[in-house]
């Protein structure tokens, strides 16, 4: 089974560290990792060490997919493709700012590469400022609340359905707290030939401000309060959904984090967390959560 | 020797060189600003001509080197092709290229930047990505662009060297032209060049980590080899125009060409296909007794310092002419270089530099001959502007 090996820098109850083991059990040996600049590669591979057992290539921040394109045509063209899986796995901004260009081709060409999106919902490695995943009325160093802003002003890019729109055969959204939900997926979606999407929840005790004993709980909170639902989409029609029977008030989920702590304290902080409910209503009502 | 000759576009004799050189993965964006090289690979492809290849339709120049990072990575033999905007797009991933030693060869189609938007020649966007470790080297016409590429392969991907190559052609005025050209042949470039197998590839069977993240105890040291890399280029570039000759029989000089150059007194320099219509210009004035001669620089990155310091010993006056200038030192890149690496030289020759053809603007002779005839000038007064447009519409400032 491939692990990260230990002694790399990640923080107590790092988020990429788990995402990352839970993609390397999914795949197993035979597959060739892609990762853009950012928290998982600063904290595996400081020259000249290495955390990685299976081969590993970082290149730039904006081109991880189209990096493990070129992998994949270069396996195929040198007859060696073999079984082996090409895997790029970015955070949030890689993917869903600065990297989506080379995103979008690689799926609109139908490139055999699987993508994993690493989200924790800012840019963590350079001192969490905001991305486009990140949530409404979340505090960063780039959205803080102030006497006329509550935090980030626009509410999370849907990624999973841009890449739907590309007619990918499987998207699937997953978190780091359900271990089994993502193994599964990631084994899915390496299995199917073409390019495949997974985005993966992922809790950062440093840029969420919580106790690092507390990641995958967070995580648990995301989904049980509707504000992470977890499906797949297979063919562009939604194939699961995991069900909340009854889903807790976001509330629970903002009070235990430092970047919500604000819409608590400021006056018209209610009306911002009913609004937030209304995201939380929203995706109960759209995939059919209940 | 070989020997049948064919009318071909420039685009399609590179398109053609590329085919033989056999490589693995292409990838390309065919826009910012469209040469045919692209377009014809691509018919090479459907045709099924370019066994085990591999060619990806990116959707921006970004992508299309990017693509060619995780290829060469993996052990494939490299292409893409690009011109003007394209290249500048790429210029981040140009250095990640070099920095993580991938001999990625690419066709520069010269075209000038924008603003002002102009599709036309010049050397302003290779010249621009001078210092990202890449190997240049310049053609002065179809034959020469069609060999070296073929060179361009063998030298970026020696053991010793492990460095990417851009083989810059003028745009138009060589990618758009049709002249008779000896298509590299198969055989004979087989012979010519070896089969790219890399030491170190993304390999399951032998995990390794590419593009760790290096503090300041290692980063220098990455620097300094990239440098070493360059320096063994210089005569491997060389060995690999020798080699060329004497499988093919055709010879451009190694780093420079000198033509009339021995007892020249005013001696000019430059890259690209304004050496053709220098040549001429040389012929004609030889005839009419003025001692000139001229220096094709072949090979800009690695810059040919030593070439160039026996090759200017005995001028009176050296003479560069640029399709590019450094905005806001008034000087194009030649003639910068050529000034710095007679500095702390014992060779003290004057230089003067002349900007010109930008844009597309054409170099007919006479502008040649008004800069012979200044330089003649100058031997005899001294230099009275060390670094001027030649070819400047004063009516339009």
């Amino acid at each position: 089974m491939s692990r990260l090996a230990p002694g790399h820098r990640g923080c107590a109850g790092c988020c990429d560290a788990m995402a990352a083991n839970f993609v390397l059990e999914a795949v197993g040996d035979d597959a060739i990792v892609v990762n853009p600049t950012g928290c998982l590669e600063v904290m595996t591979t400081p020259y000249p060490e290495s955390s990685w057992e299976v081969p590993w290539i970082h290149s730039l921040f904006e081109n991880t997919a189209v990096v493990a394109v070129g992998i994949e045509a270069a396996l195929r063209a040198l007859g060696r493709k073999g079984d082996t899986k090409v895997i790029a796995m970015g955070g949030d901004g890689a993917t869903v700012d600065i990297g989506i260009r080379g995103i979008s081709g690689a799926f609109e060409r139908g490139d055999d590469i699987t993508y994993v999106c690493i989200d924790n919902e800012a840019y963590m490695n350079t001192g969490v400022q905001r991305s486009g995943a990140t949530p409404f009325n979340a505090s960063t160093s780039t959205s803080p609340p102030g006497s006329q802003s509550f935090g980030n002003s626009r509410p999370k890019k849907n990624m999973p359905a841009i890449i739907v729109a590309h007619g990918s055969p499987y998207v699937a959204t997953t978190s780091i707290s359900y271990p089994k939900d993502m193994i599964r997926k990631v084994k899915k979606a390496v299995d199917i030939e073409g390019p495949t999407y997974i985005h993966v929840h992922a809790p950062c005790a440093t840029g969420w401000r919580f106790d690092s004993s507390k990641t995958v709980e967070i995580g648990k909170l995301a989904v049980e309060t509707a504000l992470w639902p977890l499906y797949e989409i297979e063919d562009g029609e939604i194939a699961s959904v995991r069900k909340v029977k009854k889903p807790k008030p976001v509330e629970e989920y903002l009070k235990a984090q430092g970047r919500f702590k604000h819409l608590f304290t400021m006056e018209g902080g209610k009306e911002e967390i009913s609004k937030i409910q209304d995201i939380a209503d929203w995706n109960v009502k759209h995939y059919g959560l209940l | 020797m070989s020997g049948k000759m064919t009318v071909v576009e420039g685009s399609y004799a590179v398109a053609h060189s590329v085919k033989v050189c056999r490589p693995n993965v292409i990838s390309a964006y065919p826009i910012t600003p469209q040469t045919h090289i692209v377009e014809d690979l691509s018919q090479f492809m459907a045709d099924g001509e370019i066994p085990n290849c591999e060619y990806i339709n990116v959707e921006s120049e970004f992508s299309a080197l990017s693509a060619l990072i995780g290829a060469s990575a993996t052990g494939a033999r490299t292409y893409s092709s690009t011109s003007s905007q394209g290249l500048e797009l790429m210029h981040e991933v140009l250095f990640n290229a070099s920095g993580m030693r991938l001999p990625i060869v690419m066709t520069i189609v010269n075209r000038a930047v924008s603003a002002p938007i102009s599709i036309w020649n010049d050397h302003q966007d290779s010249i621009s990505q001078r210092d990202t470790g890449w190997i240049q080297l310049y053609a002065e016409n179809l034959q020469e662009m069609s060999d070296m590429t073929a060179q361009a392969f063998k030298v970026a991907e020696d053991k010793d060297v492990m460095l990417p190559a851009m083989v810059c052609m003028d745009g138009f005025i060589l990618s758009h032209v049709f002249e008779p050209v000896i298509l590299l042949e198969q055989e004979l470039t087989d012979e010519f060049l070896p089969t790219y197998g890399p030491e170190h590839i993304l390999d399951t069977s032998n995990p390794l980590s590419f593009g760790a993240f290096a503090d300041p105890s290692a980063y220098t040291e990455f620097r300094y080899l990239q440098q070493k890399g360059m320096d063994v280029a210089l005569g491997k570039i060389e060995k690999a125009a020798e080699d060329f000759k004497k499988i093919f029989g055709r010879y451009y000089g190694g780093l420079i060409e000198p033509y009339m150059a021995e007892d020249a007194e005013i001696l000019l320099m430059a890259m690209g296909s304004v050496v053709g219509t220098i040549k001429d210009v040389v012929d004609k004035a030889r005839s009419q007794g003025i001692k000139v001669g001229l220096i094709k620089v072949r090979t800009f990155r690695p810059f040919p310092v030593e070439a160039i310091h026996s090759a200017v010993s005995d001028a009176a006056i050296v003479v560069t002419l640029d399709k590019n200038i450094s905005i806001g030192l008034n000087e194009g890149a030649l003639f910068t270089e050529v000034k710095s690496c007679l500095y702390n030289s014992d060779i003290s020759v004057p230089v003067m530099g002349f900007m010109l053809g930008h844009g597309g603007r054409d170099i007919p002779m006479s502008t040649i001959q008004m800069i012979i005839d200044k330089a003649a000038q100058a031997i005899k007064s001294g230099i009275k502007v060390e670094s001027e447009y030649a070819d400047l519409r004063g009516e339009l400032l």
